[in-house]
């Protein structure tokens, strides 16, 4: 058992740093932004890289920069970090399915890195089956190192990037694009996919922040699922 | 060096953010989940992945709005259609980077 593990870590860390390449393309030019941001917002390197580590969660980084930067009371900050992170919750639960039988202190670190894109990435390969749970790790770990790094970089000056450098600002977006593609597995997900989106963009339009991502999806699940049953009790599921 | 304002700060975002993340994986994965749960938490992915693109897709702007004439979408169309196709991660990333790109020097 431990044998196999050891075999599977050096194989993990090849098959995790593939898997996350668009990830870290991604990351690149947000973390670079973020660590300009805060910069301006008179935050020292150091403090970006301690935020970085401690809560590696783009969009309510950015957020809490913005309102540090205006003043805001700490309980305020940390309310709106947590709404905005609301959507992990989902997310979590999702693996969690592939993630049974293992110990409480890989789970405990596992979830430090689960985030939009690492989610995204690991769900697939964990459904496409091979996928160890190693190689998870290592797509989270890596992301993670990526996003450190670039926002660290960021915060000395990555003004020497430009914005919109090789279409870098695209590849989160194309790669979201190509994980929905592989999970349009059936009508009732092609149904939640197009519920998902609808609902995103009404909700989006009609509420400030990130609450709209974590409405939107259970909507869009809940019918996509009501809509199953309801065909497969009439007979005429799948 | 570091502030403890600060250092309290982000202790405490690290760990609102970190809870919604290890709960679930924390609890649910020891526990037999019953077959309907199961079944809704297979279309999260594809509930969840659509709703994190279509606001960037779709509205621009803030406080947002409906924006159905930005490059991001027109790059999307070709890209999503070559992804269908080719169900090639690597080439979606590429082509929509290199679109994007190219959308960028000519508009």
């Amino acid at each position: 058992m431990i044998k196999e593990d050891r075999v599977n870590i050096s194989i993990a860390i090849k098959e995790g740093v593939k898997a996350a390449w668009p990830i870290c393309l991604g990351y690149f030019p947000i973390g670079f932004a973020f660590g300009i941001l805060a910069q301006k917002a008179g935050l020292h390197p150091l403090e970006i890289a301690l935020m970085s580590i401690l809560v590696f969660a783009g969009s309510s980084q950015f957020i809490a920069v913005s309102m540090l930067n205006s003043g805001a009371a700490l309980f305020s900050i940390l309310a709106a970090t947590f709404m905005v992170n609301l959507r992990h919750i989902l997310m979590s639960s999702s693996l969690a399915i592939y993630l049974r039988h293992t110990s409480r202190r890989f789970l405990s670190l596992f979830s430090y890195g689960v985030t939009d894109e690492s989610f995204a990435v690991n769900l697939t390969k964990f459904r496409e089956g091979h996928w160890h749970r190693y190689q998870g790790l290592m797509v989270n770990h890596v992301s993670n190192a990526a996003w450190i790094g670039s926002t660290i970089v960021g915060g000395y000056g990555g003004q020497f990037i430009p914005a919109g450098a090789f279409g870098l600002d695209y590849t989160l977006i194309a790669m979201f694009l190509c994980l929905l593609v592989f999970q349009l597995r059936g009508r009732y997900h092609i149904i939640t996919a197009i519920v998902g989106c609808v609902s995103a963009i009404l909700l989006s339009i009609m509420i400030p922040g990130n609450a709209y991502v974590v409405i939107a999806s259970t909507l869009a699940a809940t019918i996509g699922f009501a809509l199953q049953r309801y065909a497969r009790k009439r007979g005429t599921g799948r | 060096m570091i502030k403890i304002d600060y250092l309290l700060l982000v202790v405490g975002m690290g760990l609102v953010t970190y809870i919604p993340r290890w709960f679930p994986l924390f609890f649910l994965s020891r526990r037999q989940l019953p077959t309907w749960f199961i079944e809704w938490l297979d279309l999260i992915p594809a509930a969840i992945l659509s709703a994190l693109i279509s606001h960037q897709l779709f509205t621009a702007g803030e406080p947002r709005q409906l924006e159905f004439f930005q490059p991001k979408l027109w790059v999307a169309i070709p890209t999503f259609l070559f992804a269908l196709k080719t169900r090639s991660l690597v080439g979606t990333v590429l082509v929509g980077m290199l679109l994007f790109w190219l959308t960028g020097k000519f508009l």
